[in-house]
């Protein structure tokens, strides 16, 4: 009998079987260029293969819902540091495709952190393994960062082993109309998450409860508890800004949630995403607040690179043609250039 | 073109006193704290990016090969001089300076000759690190962690150095420049930032490195624990992991190791012990004081003879010496040591042990363990003198058979130290054909004439992705 990764290689095919595009849940598929309608669709094959909470992994297939994954691994005390808006219908492979995280980042870290080992489908229609399943490793070339956020236009993700953590005693959600989300973030320990849409300040922490109930009384004096995290903007069909977390103290001055028309915006903390409805997006942009029209261009080195590594994986452009992981295309144009002065790139700022 | 008209060429680039050829002081430079050793071309001591740029277009226009190299400390043959043409030696040490630190994003952008522990040293100040922390800190560099992607005891809650770098400043193979990631959260583009690091120098060479700095623990409780059988102190390992706790640091130290490191730094360690766990929790106060009792309690329902809780900070950092001075410590046995680095599932940590230690009794070899047990990174260690005749081959075929062991058990090649030329030829023990084209392809996408620290990592004879695309689908299915 086939195995479902073999016989999704098989449904890729190699050079000669054309144009191919893998779709998850499409929760994300607005993002990372247009995909070409004449593209044949394949779908990653789906299933957990299974959870070693001793050893902290969880192997899981591509096609698998993020639903499904949490539901694996929850019954056993343990979670998987990967977020999605709507978990039903998002997969793991295509989460990791567009390599977003979630708003939990600052305490958990980066999506791109808890993968250990990746088996793609190439360009070739091979299945290619990176990685191991186990918690520490670096033998050969990490390919597993490679595929993170790559919108399968590399190789398709077919399987995946992931990093668990254990499922802490406790989380719980503060919140203030407000108060110094800037102030916070640096006064409390670690915490899983800070929030803020201009007004108010959402406060998580996870850990032991004694910890959060110290921390919720020493630090978070005039905040209330409330049930969770508030609804992201927008969610699955939003502007995602990215920035140097300092620069989000520059929003302090932008038009917040009850000035904008839609749901306005939600900052990350301490992580630098800002995370926007069309409108709030727009009147960000517009004050000068941030630049959301056109992207830092990419210094010509850099396309290079992209431009080479597209071609080495998938020499006849068959993978997910339409779309790019860089913002602008990869083939022309021309953007500022690092200079070769030894100027420290950053000013301190304390 | 000549040797000759290279290094003058090189000192035409950044001046002759940043270029040594001299035979004798090559020899400095031909090695790492591995056993292996190469042989150079020319050695550059380049202190800014524009002169690395300026030795690297250099060499380009002689089409010659470059080895960068930090410390020297690796130990898989990583920075040692390799191939068919005897490599430039890149060495970072004149590029020393932290550039900036920006407390208030948490981040400090570094010059790759900074050694491990003076970052931290000099960010101390404001209740921040640099999380990795390999026991070879204190003279290790920061652009040596890039390349390995290295580890250390505390990396198995703070994660590898791939979690703790957002930036790099590249000169890659042909001398241009090109920053990796961002200082921003979500950099545009593919994440070519974590696929160099731990690239092994192949890549090109980070000449400025933005680390992410981490807060300081506000708790911390350390715990030795001793058993009289090495199997339980194993599976206390598996237990502590399994009872949902995930410690900053859980070590283990054999008899052999315990030895010598007492009779070195005098700590107090119980030297009748079959093996030592260092137990390592911080966080929270009141966190720590629960996971402290919690692993306590696993330890000594495993068979621990006694569990000690460090009083204070000296006493922490006396038995924090003693674990990260084991190396320097097994010369009062030998003069010689030959460290592994393996990684296995935790869950068979004993079995493997068992078979490490028969693998160095069948060939007659002295092993001590002294390792990070907590990922299940294994450090077997074996003790030699060179002189004796015929002890080398014997330490050879120890470690190729423990490599062997490790496989089998479901591990891994490396778990912090890399593959470099050590380990080199037995990347098809974990990878297919295809698996390593692929590795290729990133590869050879950064450095396509291939003379970024050639002979490295992938065999000689691994297929680019051109050569195997051209091979009949399914063939390594």
């Amino acid at each position: 009998m086939t195995s479902p990764l073999a016989a999704f290689a098989e449904e890729v095919g190699g050079v000669d079987a054309g144009p191919v595009t893998c779709r998850g849940g499409g929760t994300q598929w607005h993002l990372g260029g247009a995909a070409s309608a004449s593209a044949r669709k394949v779908t990653a094959p789906r299933g957990v293969v299974g959870h070693q909470p001793e050893e902290m992994i969880v192997r899981v297939r591509a096609g698998t819902t993020i639903s499904e994954l949490h539901e694996a691994t929850s019954s056993k005390g343990q979670l998987v540091a990967i977020e999605a808006d709507l978990p039903d219908q998002a997969t793991v492979g295509g989460v990791l495709a567009c390599g977003r995280s979630g708003i939990r980042r600052l305490g958990r870290g980066p999506l791109r952190d808890c993968v250990l080992e990746v088996t793609a489908v190439s360009a070739a229609g091979r299945l290619v393994r990176s990685g191991a399943p186990l918690v520490k490793n670096v033998t050969g070339y990490d390919l597993c960062r490679l595929v993170v956020g790559s919108y399968g236009t590399l190789a398709f993700v077919a399987e995946v082993v992931l990093r668990c953590l254990p499922t802490p005693q406790t989380e719980r959600w503060f919140y203030s109309r407000g108060a110094d989300p800037f102030d916070v973030r640096s006064r409390i320990y670690r915490p899983l998450s800070v929030l803020w849409d201009g007004e108010g300040t959402w406060v998580g922490l996870a850990g032991y409860e004694v910890d959060v109930a110290d921390q919720a009384a020493s630090v978070l004096g005039g905040f209330a508890e409330v049930d969770g995290p508030p609804p992201v903007p927008a969610a699955g069909t939003g502007i995602r800004l990215s920035l140097p977390a300092s620069e989000l103290r520059k929003l302090s001055r932008a038009p917040s949630a009850s000035t904008l028309p839609g749901s306005g915006w939600l900052a990350e903390i301490g992580v630098g995403v800002v995370h926007c409805d069309q409108a709030a997006g727009d009147a960000l942009s517009a004050g000068g607040f941030v630049t959301t029209g056109e992207p830092v261009r990419p210094s010509v080195a850099l396309r290079d690179l992209h431009r080479r590594i597209k071609d080495n994986f998938d020499p006849s452009g068959r993978m997910n043609p339409g779309r790019s992981p860089l913002a602008e295309p990869v083939a022309s144009g021309s953007g500022p250039e690092l200079r070769n002065v030894d100027e420290p790139a950053l000013r301190i700022s304390r | 073109m000549t040797v000759g008209a290279l290094i003058a060429d090189l000192r035409c680039a950044i001046g002759a006193d940043r270029v040594r050829a001299d035979p004798f002081e090559m020899t400095l430079y031909d090695r790492d704290a591995s056993t292996m050793r190469g042989s150079c071309a020319a050695v550059c001591l380049p202190a800014s990016t524009a002169e690395v740029s300026a030795v690297l277009r250099t060499c380009r226009s002689h089409d010659w090969p470059f080895v960068a190299r930090g410390s020297g400390t690796g130990l898989a043959g990583g920075a040692v001089p390799s191939g068919p043409k005897p490599p430039v030696v890149v060495v970072t040490t004149r590029m020393n300076r932290v550039l900036d630190v920006d407390v208030d994003n948490r981040l400090a952008w570094v010059e790759p000759g900074v050694i491990n522990l003076d970052l931290s040293r000099a960010v101390a100040e404001h209740g921040l690190f640099f999380a990795p922390d390999p026991s070879s800190q204190q003279s290790c560099s920061v652009g040596g962690n890039v390349a390995n992607n290295s580890g250390g005891p505390h990396c198995l809650l703070y994660g590898v150095t791939n979690a703790h770098i957002a930036a790099l400043d590249v000169v890659l193979a042909d001398g241009e420049l090109v920053r990796l990631g961002g200082l921003d959260a979500e950099p545009d583009g593919l994440d070519l930032r974590g696929c160099f690091v731990g690239s092994e120098g192949t890549m090109g060479i980070a000449t400025r490195i933005c680390v992410r700095l981490t807060e300081k623990p506000r708790s911390v409780s350390t715990l030795l624990a001793d058993f009289t059988d090495m199997g339980n102190a194993a599976r206390a390992v598996s237990a502590v992991i399994s009872a949902g706790i995930v410690p900053a640091a859980l070590e283990m130290m054999d008899k052999t190791i315990i030895g010598v490191v007492e009779a070195y730094v005098q700590a107090g360690l119980p030297t009748d012990a079959e093996a030592l766990l260092l137990v390592e929790l911080d966080g929270l106060q009141g966190g720590v004081r629960v996971e402290s009792a919690a692993v306590s309690a696993v330890l000594s329902g495993h068979g621990a003879r006694s569990v000690r809780v460090a009083a204070d900070d000296t006493e922490r950092a006396v038995w924090w010496k003693a674990r990260k001075s084991a190396f320097g410590a097994v010369a009062r046995i030998a003069p010689n040591y030959y460290l592994h680095d393996c990684v296995v599932p935790r869950s068979v940590l004993v079995d493997v042990l068992g078979e490490v230690n028969a693998i160095a009794r069948a060939e007659g070899l002295l092993v001590g363990n002294v390792f990070h047990a907590g990922d299940g990174n294994l450090h077997p260690l074996i003790v030699f003198d060179r002189r004796e005749p015929g002890v080398e081959a014997k330490v050879h075929e120890a470690g190729r058979r423990i490599i062997e062991a490790c496989v089998r058990a479901g591990g891994s090649l490396s778990g912090e130290h890399g593959i470099g030329l050590e380990k080199r030829d037995a990347m098809s023990l974990v990878f297919t054909e295809a698996d390593m084209a692929a590795q290729k392809c990133l590869r050879d996408a950064f450095d396509p004439e291939g003379r970024c620290n050639p002979d490295k990592v992938l065999p000689s004879g691994t297929a680019g992705c051109g050569e195997l695309a051209s091979v009949p689908a399914g063939a390594w299915i």
